[in-house]
């Protein structure tokens, strides 16, 4: 059925397209890739798990995920929040603001991480505030939080916005009809209609923040146990010439991006589903 | 303004909730954004303007800023015709596994930038694949320029591409199909039917994929050896600065790339409104 349909289409250029599409994909992305999975199976399972599960490594999965989750939780919180303000209300500057939302995509992650690294050290901007009162922010976990919530600020926002523009106001006004007020009808009505899209922003939140490298290591004063995320520990591994050590924890990495892509396929799926 | 309609009352909160969840919303937005953003600025500036521009003129800083103007000028046009090739084999055509092949090249955004250097490192470095055929000829790729565009190719590759699908799968094919039904070529038909409705589409692509070329960080160090005043890119040109307490330097330097974002945002939102109105 679908091979019939190629050749009943009469636009040209299929063939040489989809090559150039192939090789150039397989060339810069898929071959590149492959590699790191080959090297690893050069690798006995023995070393492999060793190196995956020492003490200093376990620690790092434990900073890394953690404060990714929390952060993630954050920008789930308040990402709703900035979609439903922006797509709902009017106020003065909402272009501007609107515009600003995207500010983490196009800020490169090593000046987001000096400049984040600087407003909460002990006497700056934000941090002059904080120390006084023992909430220390630079060169601690919490550091991380600060800076994997502004690098993944975008996602929910942008993920819930168009949905909440889209909401069939017949729906919002069949609830009131029916006598729910306006907190019942947020919670029962439109929150199950946003949830696929608030889960997709939060997952996408998530794995940028795991994999997160640049605007980290700045902040995070990278103490090994405490405050040191995975990708560091990949290049310390690298610095050292330990390739092996290397290769092995991006493996891990690896694995838990895909993992990862798949459950976001599986929600935009079922958003795509709900927005029909 | 009391809301005497139905439609009004049932669609909105009272004004008190109303005023609270917007200053809530734009407070959280000014504490990580515009405090970060005006905190570039201001640390750039910190020492004056004459040393501003001094850093600016520093031989290691214009050879980063030179590095990655090349970097930027190969990786971006590579992507862009990879984008619109793959555009027009995928939005224009139907065939099995189609969504399988999105996924694919939506792959670079779901690795981690440090991954993405490495997988570099274990083709060309010395114990890679390659390594031992590049040395024995002389050839360097990795901690050199070639790796560093490279890495850059692979971080920004998708970002044309995944613009430009949803763009012309919603253009549909029925333009196209006249121009061809009219006698066009196949070349005359992309470049003046199908081409004017995705320009935008284009540049809005195009002006990602230059920020995070431009702005790439992780991957790049990975690969790049960091050799002072021959493979620093801006951003790791930023990280020296700021490991050696150059604060006023490092943020002066800084401070390009925070424009270079101000102006990544405009264009957007310029062409965001383009899109909407065509």
């Amino acid at each position: 059925m679908r091979l019939f349909k190629i050749q009943n289409n009469v636009l040209p250029g299929f063939g040489p397209t989809m090559a150039y599409t192939l090789f150039y994909l397989c060339l810069i992305v898929l071959i590149p890739l492959s590699a790191l999975i080959f090297k690893s199976a050069g690798m006995t399972f023995h070393d492999f798990w060793g190196t995956v599960t020492a003490p200093r490594v376990l620690a790092s999965y434990k900073v890394t995920f953690g404060m990714a989750l929390l952060a993630a939780l954050v920008n789930a919180l308040f990402g709703t929040l900035v979609a439903w303000v922006l797509a709902r209300y009017h106020f003065f500057g909402r272009k501007i603001v609107d515009a600003l939302v995207d500010l983490p995509f196009a800020l490169p992650t090593a000046v987001a991480g000096i400049t984040l690294a600087t407003i909460y050290s002990g006497n700056g901007w934000i941090g002059r505030y904080l120390e006084p009162r023992g909430i220390k922010v630079a060169n601690t976990p919490l550091g991380i939080l600060v800076a994997m919530t502004f690098i993944g600020l975008p996602f929910v926002v942008r993920t819930v916005q168009p949905v909440v523009e889209e909401i069939d106001s017949a729906i919002e006004e069949a609830a009131a009809c029916l006598g729910a007020n306006r907190w019942q009808t947020f919670r029962l009505v439109i929150l199950p209609m946003l949830l696929p899209s608030l889960l997709t922003g939060f997952a996408l939140s998530f794995a940028r923040a795991v994999g997160e490298y640049g605007s980290v290591i700045f902040i995070a004063g990278n103490m090994p146990m405490v405050s040191e995320i995975t990708p560091l520990l990949i290049i310390t591994k690298l610095e050292q010439y330990d390739y092996k050590g290397a290769t092995a924890l991006a493996l891990v990495m690896l694995l838990a991006s895909f993992t990862l892509l798949f459950v976001i396929n599986l929600l935009q799926r079922w958003s795509r589903r709900f927005a029909d | 303004m009391a809301d005497h309609s139905l439609s009004r009352g049932a669609r909105t909160e009272p004004r008190w909730v109303r005023w609270i969840l917007t200053t809530v919303a734009l407070l959280f937005l000014a504490l990580f954004l515009v405090v970060p953003l005006a905190a570039v600025f201001s640390q750039a500036l910190d020492k004056g303007v004459a040393v501003y521009f001094a850093a600016l003129h520093e031989t290691d800083a214009l050879s980063s800023i030179r590095l990655t103007l090349l970097t930027a000028l190969v990786a971006v046009p590579l992507n862009l015709v990879f984008g619109v090739v793959a555009a027009w084999a995928i939005a224009k055509f139907s065939f099995p596994g189609k969504s399988f092949l999105i996924t694919l090249i939506d792959l670079p955004f779901s690795v981690s930038p440090v991954v993405s250097g490495l997988i570099y490192v274990l083709i060309f470095g010395l114990q890679g694949w390659l390594g031992p055929w590049l040395t024995e000829h002389g050839v360097k790729i990795l901690f050199a320029v070639p790796g560093i565009i490279l890495a850059t190719i692979f971080v920004t590759f998708p970002f044309v591409a995944r613009e430009l699908i949803p763009l012309m799968e919603a253009q549909g094919k029925d333009e196209e199909e006249a121009a061809l039904v009219l006698g066009a070529t196949g070349l005359q038909t992309f470049f003046r039917v199908t081409f004017p409705n995705i320009r935008w589409g284009i540049i809005y692509g195009v002006i990602l994929c230059n920020a995070r070329a431009m702005g790439e960080f992780g991957a790049v160090s990975v690969v790049s050896g960091h050799i002072r005043g021959s493979t620093n890119t801006i951003p790791l040109q930023v990280e020296i600065l700021y490991n050696e307490y150059n604060y006023a330097a490092a943020f002066a330097v800084a401070s390009l790339l925070a424009l270079l974002a101000v102006v990544t945002l405009i264009v957007k939102s310029v062409v965001e409104w383009k899109l909407k109105q065509a």
